[in-house]
């Protein structure tokens, strides 16, 4: 279980609180959506989250991170990074720079938890069967697309097997089908008990993924409840936020004067032939 | 009036090997709006690094404006095309956001008046007009992201070149792009995007390239693309029409590549008119 506690962060030489009033609760098993307007302070969130803030970035943090009941108030970042694993900023920087091909990238993570490098083949091998990108293992990083890219960068993250897991837009160069394959495995490491926080503009993504929806404006968290009903609300417009696509055609249907079965507009948007 | 961008035969391979791009072929004439789009690694971001010499082709030609641009310099280039990186950090780094927003017009000599009233039209096109003092790089992503953009507009290039404009953008975020795109248009001046949120693409852009593996596989409007007579081509990439593409192909309404006109289809159903009677099935 990942806990902040009324947290206020402030960014170093910054005049005004990046965020304030943060209660966050992610439990074990748990796949929490984080949504927001731009500049709501989504990105800040999930560097205090994870700790990074102010462990690496600097800045002052009011308040408390627990993890698993431990304060994690001036830990040491390489602690930190044991407990959570962070996927942020541009997927190229997010790459080490160090490794000469996907492979070895991949196994870095896990080399650096100290564990055996059986262990660590086998769980790079699992990660990027898991992404599906089995097919870039012996490319080299830097030749890779930005989608690319993001997906060996989230294969790294996977292949730590952290307890908690937090990704700031893990999609944002993804296509349809990487995207898809990359909310498969995050199920799969929910399941396996990871506690999850996934900020993301891709409304449709989130709405077949989490189980909580928090919501984010202004820098302080405005709702926090169950994924159906918080994306289904048309509040999200007010705030510049879309609605999944099921909801907006359905009530733009029923406006034109044709309604449509909720259950078969799914059915439709699910059906897509893939290869 | 010749193409504002011509790709003959165009190939790219990196110095290792790689293949990237195929004997593309590609014409697009002034004032068009065309976005480009293909699973990862189909080689998008790549073509567009060609189009203001940042890569340059190893086989085909490349020209702009019907000139080839085999012996133009990058600054020559930039004069005509301006490029707007996937990752603005690649691009910012001025601490004012009215400094990182002249620069691009100044070096194209722009001065005075001009360089003042190019700067604030680009900064008003992206909403930031309030924030000319601010430093950009306490500004968060999605903002950066709109600062880089500005410092494109300004230089006022015949040709603009957007690389996923909509990353990290919110609705509004991706509401402002698509009048921006629309705006350069009006003013005919040609727009080329790299997209994965065909949403946008299909309600702002004319044309749609889709790039396989370094090909070109389909091109058209957004309602031959994302209608059904795309659906097996477009299977065989890893690419889905937008939301409303796929209702409306599964519902049997033809192509409705915008959310609008998938509802004025459902509409038209609802309430068929005499005049549409043999859509409509006979009844008891």
């Amino acid at each position: 279980m990942l806990h902040l506690h009324c947290a206020e962060f402030r960014y170093p030489a910054a005049r005004a609180a990046a965020l304030h009033d943060i209660d966050l609760e992610i439990p074990h098993g748990a796949i929490v959506g984080l949504v927001g307007p731009n500049e709501a302070g989504k990105s800040t969130l999930c560097l205090v989250a994870s700790g990074m803030a102010p462990a690496v970035v600097g800045g002052g943090l009011v308040g408390t991170l627990e993890i698993d009941g431990e304060a994690m108030t001036g830990r040491p970042a390489y602690e930190l990074a044991e407990r959570v694993g962070l996927g942020a900023g541009s997927p190229a920087t997010q790459l080490t720079g160090l490794a000469a091909t996907v492979f070895e990238e991949v196994a870095i993570g896990p080399l650096n938890l100290g564990l055996s490098a059986a262990e660590a083949i086998e769980r790079v091998d699992e990660a990027l069967v898991a992404i599906g990108i089995e097919r870039l293992a012996g490319q080299h990083p830097r030749r890779l697309s930005g989608g690319e890219a993001q997906l060996v960068a989230i294969a790294s993250l996977l292949a730590m097997r952290p307890s908690h897991l937090i990704l700031d837009e893990p999609t944002s160069e993804l296509d349809p089908v990487g995207a898809r394959l990359v909310a498969e495995a995050l199920h799969a490491v929910a399941h396996n008990g990871t506690a999850l926080l996934i900020a993301e503009h891709r409304m449709d993504l989130l709405d077949g993924l989490c189980d909580r929806i928090v919501v984010l404006a202004g820098g302080t968290i405005v709702r926090d409840g169950p994924a159906d009903s918080i994306l289904a609300d048309p509040f999200l417009e007010t705030l510049g936020l879309e609605r999944p696509a099921r909801h907006r055609i359905a009530d733009a249907c029923r406006i034109a004067g044709a309604p449509t079965d909720p259950a078969e507009l799914r059915r439709a948007l699910g059906d897509w032939p893939h290869r | 009036m010749s193409a504002a961008i011509t790709l003959e035969g165009l190939g790219f391979v990196y110095p290792d090997g790689k293949r990237v791009l195929n004997a593309v072929d590609l014409t697009v004439g002034p004032g068009e709006t065309v976005a480009i789009v293909g699973q990862n690694g189909s080689g998008k971001s790549t073509l567009v690094r060609h189009l203001n010499g940042l890569l340059r082709p190893t086989a085909g030609r490349l020209l702009i404006d019907g000139r080839d641009t085999a012996a133009t310099p990058v600054a020559a280039l930039a004069a005509r095309v301006g490029l707007l990186f996937q990752d603005p950090d690649r691009q910012l780094f001025a601490e004012r956001i009215r400094e990182e927003v002249e620069f691009g017009p100044r070096n194209l000599g722009m001065r005075d008046e001009a360089l003042r009233r190019a700067v604030d039209e680009a900064l008003a096109a992206v909403g930031m007009e309030a924030l000319v003092d601010a430093n950009p790089f306490l500004l968060g992503q999605s903002r950066r992201k709109l600062v880089a953009l500005a410092s494109i507009l300004s230089m006022r290039t015949p040709i603009v070149v957007l690389d996923e404009p909509t990353t990290g953008q919110d609705a509004i975020g991706v509401g402002r792009l698509r009048a921006i795109v629309r705006g350069l248009a009006a003013e005919g001046r040609t727009t080329i995007a790299v997209s994965h949120d065909l949403r946008f693409v299909a309600e702002t852009f004319d044309r749609v390239v889709v790039l396989r593996s370094g090909s070109i596989v389909l091109d058209g409007t957004p309602a031959e693309v994302f209608g059904p007579q795309s659906v097996a081509v477009l299977a065989a990439t890893n690419l889905e029409p937008p939301p409303a593409a796929r209702v409306g192909i599964h519902l049997g309404l033809g192509s409705t590549p915008t959310e609008a006109s998938l509802v004025a289809r459902l509409a038209a159903r609802a309430a068929p008119r005499n005049d549409d009677i043999r859509s409509t099935p006979p009844t008891e």
